[in-house]
């Protein structure tokens, strides 16, 4: 019966390492006289799954003669605890050794070890003040828990992008796509203002990290607008909304700015995410101008944004139409990765960016009625996407590599 | 003007009976009559019940008997329930409206009408803005139940009110009514004791507490502003946040069970999850109330948190042990003074 316990870690019980014909010398010193015969048929019949079972069932019949000798010369410390019980019974000593085993393990560390783990763990991750910190993370717990938190009147819940999303797209942006931000000066610091930008990268991480760099930049946080698609889906609808997206529609839009806001449009919407790569950094058409009337209307400046990096993400180089109207989404991605290689080409490729803020176009000097005049929205469209193209080139003259 | 006559309908249910008693008190009113097919079940103090079904024209006789000069219709419901099944629902609804106005388009005396509706002619999908105004469609014209029967009502009221210029005509689209003596698709839903959800869809809700349903029921008949206001307490609350403030778990569903769940519990009368509560349930709504502040003049007493709050509270929790937990760990630690902690300082740097 000791085998069970003590064998296992080298040889599975057989004696010796190769042959298994014949003990080696050691193991027959270790073995006790009495199992030494039951040891050796054992040995060359070799049971996978009997493995545990086996010592188990032998060890009531052939325990009691060799047990004792057995478990004091080889079982340290605990082994002596149980040692009073076992010698009454014939069936007992079977069940008691492995008790020994798993206890051994259990309170091998002290409680008091235990604690201090905590402690220290607990310091580690919260400082000095991991008491107070430590509560203040229960508090906040708590209030997800009970629903004791606040969401305004478009779902965005800010505590939680600020905890989690911002905490969750920090090192992407930092450390994957090591983003450098220029002209952060352009967006303003206070009012509602509409930042408007390219749109890139087959999936729109491009609209992630804009929110996450003009956090991180400006302390104020980027409410998107994204596409109705965005919210039919499940999680990323809801995802969206808690973190501040809402519908890209002209009351939303109003709505946002109005009530002083900085606003992300990518007006290309799925024709810019979903062009191939071979037209990348071709800006296309910049929708039918609608944010520039919600800009007129609520005389917010409109802040071009250019970024350059996002294009070489994900590099589509094919489309699955059908499949992609069956499914009812604008477009299903092959990339050089994707779907060859599984969630391995889900990775997005880790492209250096650039993102540039233009100097803001005011709206604020044109008449009441300008939102109403197309020619005029036209205009300011073809202004605001001159810009960003511009501004595109001249970063990519600037760029050394796509991924340095 | 002293001395108004008010009929009121459908004060059989309990919003019509509270309604029509809160009428009754008010002194600028000198006598209620509440009108619906079936005798009201609970106190209806001052008021005076006449029975008589709005369907058929014994309700222009009322009229000119009592010489009305101010009619609160309130009998559009939104469940079949006690009514009997769908056919007997659109009937009352669009046919009893139709009737209704009939006979108030004869009635000289007439010169106030306010409707209740509500917000679910807006409709609820994917291509919502998130708040609509009272000028806005639904994005998805309903095709079928409840928000059908009250665009109806709502288009023959309109049809009214163009052609009985005279009259004051106040629509008013109301948010989904809560309460603890509330009875209605959405309050028997939060009774569930385990509530099912939209598996990935969080939509957002806004509640108007009873008390100020009967409020503001009361100021349109007093105040006389002409137009449709939508009615519903500040703010919004995700679904996922009011069942955290039940303390009652969710069971996030795909939508396709939900729906299939929702004709089962319909079968079995345990509530009833109509198409038009699951696409409210999936994509939520919210409407715009400052033209029920600037123009109806009216300030609603609960937000829509207080109210549901009110309502949570009547309900036992069937849940919320992980908070009882975080609250025992809780107090071993020190008290937390300052409510909304800014971020947490972790050790090790910002860019892990």
């Amino acid at each position: 019966m000791g085998d069970a316990e003590i064998i296992p870690i080298g040889t599975r019980g057989r004696p010796g390492r190769g042959t298994g014909t014949r003990p080696s010398a050691a193991a027959r010193n270790l073995a006790g006289k009495g199992r030494s015969g039951a040891a050796k048929p054992d040995a060359p019949t070799e049971k996978p799954d009997s493995a545990e079972a086996t010592p188990a069932d032998e060890a009531a019949p052939s325990a009691p003669p060799a047990d004792p000798p057995e478990a004091q010369s080889v079982i340290p410390l605990l082994g002596d605890e149980v040692m009073p019980l076992t010698p009454s019974e014939s069936a007992a000593p079977a069940i008691s050794p492995r008790l020994t085993v798993t206890e051994r393990e259990a309170p091998g560390i002290p409680i008091g070890d235990w604690l201090s783990a905590i402690q220290a763990a607990a310091r580690e991750v919260f400082g000095d003040q991991w008491e107070s910190q430590l509560a203040h993370f229960l508090a906040f717990l708590r209030r997800r828990l009970t629903g004791d938190y606040v969401v305004d009147e478009f779902g965005f819940d800010p505590e939680i992008t600020e905890r989690f999303f911002m905490t969750a797209l920090r090192p992407i942006a930092q450390k994957w796509f090591r983003i450098e931000v220029r002209g952060a000066e352009n967006i303003p610091t206070t009012g509602g203002a509409l930042i408007v930008s390219n749109h890139s990268g087959t999936v729109p991480v491009d609209a992630l990290m804009t929110m996450f760099s003009v956090r991180d930049q400006t302390d104020r946080y980027l409410r998107s607008l994204g596409a109705d698609l965005v919210f039919r889906l499940p999680f990323v609808g809801a995802v969206a909304r808690k973190g501040g997206a809402t519908l890209a529609c002209a009351e939303d839009a109003e709505r946002m700015l109005a009530g002083g806001e900085l606003v992300g449009v990518w007006p290309e919407g799925f024709k810019g995410i979903g062009k191939p790569y071979s037209q990348r950094y071709k800006l296309q058409r910049f929708g039918r101008g609608g944010f520039v009337s919600a800009a007129l209307r609520t005389q917010v400046p409109i802040v071009p944004l250019s970024v350059v990096g996002a294009e070489e993400i994900y590099p589509l180089v094919g489309n699955v139409p059908a499949l992609a109207r069956l499914i009812g989404v604008p477009y299903i991605p092959i990339t050089p990765l994707f779907p060859w290689l599984g969630p391995l080409g889900m990775v997005p490729l880790p492209s250096k960016w650039l993102l540039e803020f233009g100097e803001p176009i005011r709206t604020d000097e044109y008449d009441d009625g300008a939102a109403e005049d197309p020619m005029l929205v036209f205009n300011v469209t073809d202004q605001v996407r001159e810009t960003i193209q511009q501004t595109l080139y001249s970063l990519l003259m600037q760029r050394n590599s796509v991924f340095k | 003007m002293s001395g108004r006559t008010v009929l009121v309908t459908g004060v059989s249910r309990d919003l019509g009976r509270t309604c029509a008693r809160s009428l009754a008190n008010d002194p600028s009113v000198e006598r209620v009559i509440g009108v619906d097919v079936m005798p009201p079940r609970g106190d209806i103090g001052d008021v005076q019940f006449v029975r008589a079904d709005i369907r058929n024209p014994v309700i222009a006789k009322v009229i000119a008997r009592e010489d009305v000069d101010t009619v609160v219709h309130m009998s559009v419901i939104a469940t079949p329930g006690s009514a009997g099944g769908r056919g007997t629902m659109k009937e009352l609804n669009v046919i009893g409206t139709m009737q209704l106005l009939a006979a108030c388009q004869k009635a000289e005396s007439l010169r106030t009408l306010v409707v209740k509706s509500t917000t679910t002619v807006y409709g609820a999908s994917n291509r919502d803005p998130a708040m609509f105004t009272e000028d806005l469609e639904p994005r998805r014209p309903a095709r079928t139940g409840y928000a059908k029967d009250v665009a109806e009502v709502e288009g023959y009221v309109r049809g009214f009110a163009r052609r009985r210029p005279d009259v004051t005509v106040t629509t008013l689209r109301c948010a989904n009514v809560i309460g603890p003596r509330v009875v209605s698709p959405v309050t028997s839903y939060f009774r569930m004791p385990v509530i099912p959800t939209v598996l990935g869809f969080d939509p957002r809700l806004q509640f108007l507490h009873e008390s100020d349903l009967n409020r503001v029921l009361r100021h349109a008949v007093t105040a006389g502003v002409h137009g449709t206001f939508n009615v519903a307490g500040d703010g919004v609350l995700m679904l996922s946040q009011a069942l955290r403030r039940l303390q009652r778990p969710g069971v996030p569903l795909p939508g396709l069970a939900f729906g299939g769940l929702g004709s089962a519990l319909r079968s079995a009368r345990y509530a009833d999850l109509s198409p038009e509560l699951v696409a409210f349930l999936t994509y939520g709504r919210g409407v715009d109330t400052s033209r029920m502040r600037d123009m109806l003049g009216f300030e609603p007493r609960y937000s829509t948190e207080e109210a549901f709050g009110e309502f949570a509270s009547t309900l036992p929790p069937t849940g919320g042990r992980a908070d009882r937990v975080l609250a025992a760990v809780a107090e071993r630690l020190p008290e937390v003074t300052d409510d909304r902690p800014p971020a947490l300082t972790v050790t090790g740097g910002s860019d892990g």
